[in-house]
């Protein structure tokens, strides 16, 4: 194994762990602000590579596709909020649970209904195709590269939104005490209504972001939601800063864990079973780290504590 | 639940018509129709329901219903539709984990069971029953031309790599029993595994000179357009699934050129398979994928063995099987002793056609291939 | 009696004349769609003890559910092949015997329950809910690349299994077995919600301090708790892998656990018979509205939120009204 691999290995967990935290920021937000469990955020994801794919398509440009997943999601997120989910703050986590899953099958059974049950295509721009040549003689898709730079700069904004704007302000008092807010006069369910196509919107641009280099599909949504609530669990919910580390070492562990334990068994197994045992090893790899963090610290790396 | 009407109106007709003659056969469809795995049932029914369309079969009664792809609701379909439905013939099952859930029950029962897509090994060995037919292939047999064509193409050394279930172990292995270079690399991916940066790397890393990928469905769209985009150009190989007709335009680019085997293909040059084609081409408006020439294929079956003999003479009915008096859009098709295909399988390699992106003939892999388990099995 | 007594009368009765006409009109698939209902809402009333009881939301009952699958998935294969399970340091047999089966399925998800329950216990609200699914998470990816018994593909067993007295592969006795035990588990939670077991349960979820404050650890109860909720709810996997003849890691995955909670909330959390009116309610829907459209999840999905946003407390809380609160 050379040290170019391993280097190689690690931008690729720091790529995944990138995109992980675009959608998952936007679901500890969401959690942090309204205390809402929410499922169907995986479908808010979906709503947004499909939208792309269809803009891009019809348009045949890359900018618009991202610009019409934002919207269309933050539309999406939007409605739901006014329909829906506002009457969800007040019930407890068991009927959000509920609903938010009502909210997935319609979704995705309305988008098969709408877009047919094959997969859409949707692909990146010439401009940000193929591989670049980095310092160390590593080649590493350019595209890539772009979404680690895209989620370093959403990691930021949403920094400095929360801890310089009004808007920041205002969220991060109505997490802290929704009544006293209200009481001073700021429309809160107008508020709720922002946060959450703000998180949604969050998603929505995941979605085509990833949607261009894996598939999109129905159902795409689902795992991402899993690992969504992996990250925000290890970071400690409502966490934004929680939920970049966590997301980061959900990536990593990952990559490299697929990529070092089947050569790891190989040590002292045969060449087959190795590879078998060491896969399967792999894929819990991510529950045992959360599982471990949260045995060791009950309520993520950055919760506030109980 | 269109085709529900259409078949009672069919039912109708036939009361209408009055035919005193044997009682409809009943054949029970239980296959994916909604959720993340719809666009193979749907493909599966579309070709099957053509079948039936074209024939005309008014003593033919079709009952589809969606398995959601879970096993157990799998299980209850085929409970009912033998229990209440009293079907005589049961297919349309995708995926290899449902049919085991299913067959081995449906069988024991007297039904007969024909695959028109899963073909685990199990069913094709040891399990193999006499009422157990499988229309389209046994699971290996694509890899096992994959790794046939790696011979002919002068690859020596391949990098392979498949999800960790049994359809993956299975794929694998087949590829290695026909492949005599050396390997690269073997890697085992997780189920559903949309990321493949890291498994890119390696093969990048490994010095192949050829990559076997067995990534059905979304897996194998996401892993295409990765490796079109990490400027590895080593060339892949891989079975059809990752090529089908409905999946190619999703993939786009990332796909063209890439050889992989199938058993059927649009331009295969048969009398069958042009009117198949353009018949499918006509009442669907896209073209038929592997998995709607499979359903075709399971329908003429059928509809062939019902030609010769009543479905409640088992014996004679599975006779009338047996002989595969059809005519297969893949060309020559005939059943082997466990009731696998013996068939030819084609290297075909993605092409643009206009705008559409689909798949060339280019060559054969293997001649009137038989699966490697037929020999476990006594019937 | 009160209003929610009559109710869980005509939903025990309901349950049993159903299926009994079903009997008398040859309908036996009805049938097995009603020993389904009961399966899954054994496995609701399990997961209730925690949920409802003991306010621990567990979306990892799924490992339950799948320990107890695979139980009898294990034991059922070995004895149709006649091979040993074990060999040393004793020989252990397979067994066809239900009875048998039931018992090593609940001793196996009531040791997981413990250990599961020992490790997540530590934390509480959203992170106890994310570390139970994680844990089913591992079993579900164990059991779908571990070859021995099927991986993915999962293991057919091809006679149900036998129960000493009974034919079970007749669906209506079959089903009359499934319902004695769905009987009894009701029973056992009734059981545990009245003891004083059940009372400190109550008031650990309500005001933990004050349990601690007259020497109880909140901690051992729950644990308590959650072992006897996953305890039946592997029972209603042994059932439910008999029910299908079959066991896959289908039964481990995350989707099962949401069914099984579903089943909970849509009866209504913490009643006795909840879950069973749960269960009986969405397996009727996926029955009915399957028929409708290939598009039918968007109906029931749209019911679903009906039921939440316009009811609460689930079915038998809109039938029954508001429970009147013991001490």
């Amino acid at each position: 194994m050379s040290l170019t691999l391993l280097v190689e290995q690690i931008l690729n967990g720091m790529q995944f762990g990138v995109t992980l935290f675009l959608t998952a920021s936007g679901l500890t937000l969401v959690f942090g602000v309204m205390g809402l469990i929410n499922l169907a955020h995986g479908s808010l994801f979906m709503v947004g590579a499909f939208a792309a794919a269809a803009t891009a398509a019809a348009t045949g440009s890359f900018l618009l596709a991202l610009a019409a997943s934002i919207a269309a999601a933050a539309a999406a997120g939007a409605i739901i909020e006014v329909g829906v989910i506002r009457r969800l703050y007040a019930r407890d986590h068991l009927d959000q649970v509920l609903a938010t899953f009502a909210l997935i099958l319609i979704f995705s059974e309305g988008t098969r209904w709408l877009f047919g049950s094959f997969p859409l295509y949707l692909s990146i721009p010439d401009a940000l195709a193929g591989p670049v040549t980095l310092p160390g003689g590593i080649r590493y898709p350019l595209y890539r590269l772009m979404t680690i730079g895209v989620g370093l700069v959403i990691a930021l904004g949403l920094y400095l939104l929360i801890t310089r704007t009004r808007l920041g302000i205002r969220i991060r008092a109505g997490e802290a005490d929704r009544e006293i807010v209200a009481a001073l006069g700021v429309d809160i369910s107008r508020l709720y209504t922002v946060v959450f196509a703000l998180g949604a919107a969050l998603a929505g641009l995941a979605g085509a972001l990833v949607g261009a280099i894996q598939s999109v599909q129905v159902g795409m949504g689902e795992p991402v939601l899993i690992l969504a609530f992996v990250v925000i669990v290890i970071g400690g919910i409502g966490s934004i800063r929680g939920s970049l580390v966590g997301a980061i070492l959900v990536g990593l562990t990952d990559t490299l864990g697929r990529f070092l334990l089947p050569g790891f068994f190989r040590l002292f197994m045969d060449n087959s079973a190795a590879t078998s045992v060491g896969s399967a090893l792999a894929s819990m790899l991510i529950y045992v780290l959360m599982a471990t963090i949260l045995i060791w610290r009950p309520t993520g790396l950055y919760g506030a504590r109980a | 639940m269109k085709t529900r009407n259409l078949l009672l109106a069919a039912c109708a007709a036939a009361l209408i018509a009055g035919s005193a003659a044997a009682e409809a056969v009943k054949v029970g469809m239980i296959t994916t129709l909604s959720g993340g795995g719809a666009s193979l049932g749907v493909a599966i029914r579309d070709g099957f329901m053509l079948a039936v369309k074209q024939a005309g079969a008014k003593d033919l009664e079709v009952i589809v219903e969606d398995d959601q792809r879970k096993p157990d609701i799998a299980v209850q379909l085929a409970d009912r539709m033998i229990q209440s439905d009293k079907v005589d013939i049961l297919t349309g099952i995708v995926w290899s984990n449902l049919a085991m859930a299913v067959v081995p029950a449906a069988t024991a029962q007297g039904k007969f069971y024909i695959s028109p897509n899963a073909g685990p090994s199990a069913l094709a060995g040891k399990g193999c029953h006499k009422n157990y037919f499988n229309a389209a292939w046994q699971n290996d047999n694509l890899h096992e031309a994959a790794g046939a064509y790696a011979n002919q193409a002068g690859y020596k050394k391949s990098f392979i790599m498949a999800p960790n279930y049994p359809a993956g172990v299975d794929a694998l292995n087949g590829y290695k029993r026909f492949y005599k270079g050396e390997l690269a690399g073997e890697v085992f991916t997780k189920l559903g595994q949309k990321d493949y940066a890291s498994e890119i790397a390696q093969i990048r890393a490994s010095g192949a000179d050829s990559v076997f990928f067995f990534l059905p469905g979304g897996m194998g769209i996401a892993f295409l357009k990765q490796y079109a985009q990490s400027g590895v150009d080593i060339p892949l190989i891989g079975p059809a699934f990752s090529f089908d007709q409905d999946i190619l335009q999703a993939v786009g680019d990332a796909a063209l050129g890439v050889r992989n085997t199938s058993q059927w293909n649009k331009d295969l040059d048969n009398p069958a398979n042009k009117a198949f084609v353009e018949a499918f081409v006509a009442e669907y408006g896209r073209l038929p994928s592997l998995y709607a020439s499979q359903g075709y294929d399971t329908a003429n079956l059928i509809l062939s063995a019902m030609a010769k003999a009543d479905v409640k003479d088992a014996d004679a009915f599975r006779a009338a099987l047996e002989a595969a008096d059809f005519d297969s859009v893949r060309g020559a098709f005939k059943f082997g002793p466990n009731h696998h295909p013996i068939q030819n399988i084609y290297v075909r390699e993605v092409i643009k056609e206009g705008d559409v992106y689909t798949n060339k003939t280019i060559g054969v892999a293997l001649e009137n291939h038989a699966d490697a388990y037929a020999k476990d099995c006594k019937m | 009696m009160s209003r929610e007594a009559v109710l869980n009368l005509i939903l025990a009765a309901g349950f049993l004349v159903f299926p009994l006409w079903a009997w008398m009109a040859e309908e036996p698939f009805l049938i097995t769609l009603a020993t389904r209902a009961a399966i899954f809402a054994i496995a609701g009333v399990g997961l209730n003890i925690a949920l409802g009881y003991g306010g621990l939301v567990s979306l990892g009952h799924a490992a339950f559910f799948g320990i107890g699958g695979y139980a009898m998935g294990i034991l059922a294969s070995h004895a149709q092949t006649y091979t040993p399970l074990l060999e040393w340091p004793f020989l252990v047999e397979g067994t066809k015997s239900m009875p048998v089966i039931w018992i090593v399925a609940m001793l196996a998800s009531a040791l997981a329950a413990l250990a599961i329950g020992a490790l997540s216990l530590r934390t509480s609200g959203a992170y106890f809910i994310m570390i139970t699914l994680a844990f089913a998470q591992m079993l579900y990816y164990f059991a779908i690349s571990w070859p021995a018994y099927g991986g993915e593909d999962g293991l057919p067993i091809y006679v149900r299994n036998g129960f000493p007295g009974l034919n079970t592969l007749d669906p209506i006795q079959f089903f009359a077995l499934v319902y004695a035990l769905m009987l009894a588990t009701i029973a056992v939670a009734a059981l545990v919600r009245r003891a004083p077991f059940g009372l400190a349960l109550n008031a650990a979820r309500q005001a933990p301090e004050r349990v601690r404050a007259v020497g109880i650890s909140p901690y051992r109860l729950r644990l308590a708790a959650f072992a006897i909720s996953g305890t039946i709810t592997g029972l209603a996997g042994a059932l439910f892998a008999d029910l299908n003849r079959f066991v896959s890691p289908a039964m481990f995955s995350w989707q099962t656990s949401g069914e099984i909670m579903v089943f909970v909330i849509l009866g209504g959390t913490a009643r006795l018979f909840g879950p069973v009116a749960g269960a009986a309610l969405f397996i009727a829907l996926e029955h009915l509205l399957g028929g409708v459209s290939d598009y039918w999840h968007v109906f029931l999905g749209a019911l679903l939120l009906l039921v939440v946003l316009f009811g609460r407390n689930g079915v038998v809380g809109i039938l029954a009204g508001q429970e009147a609160r013991r001490g």
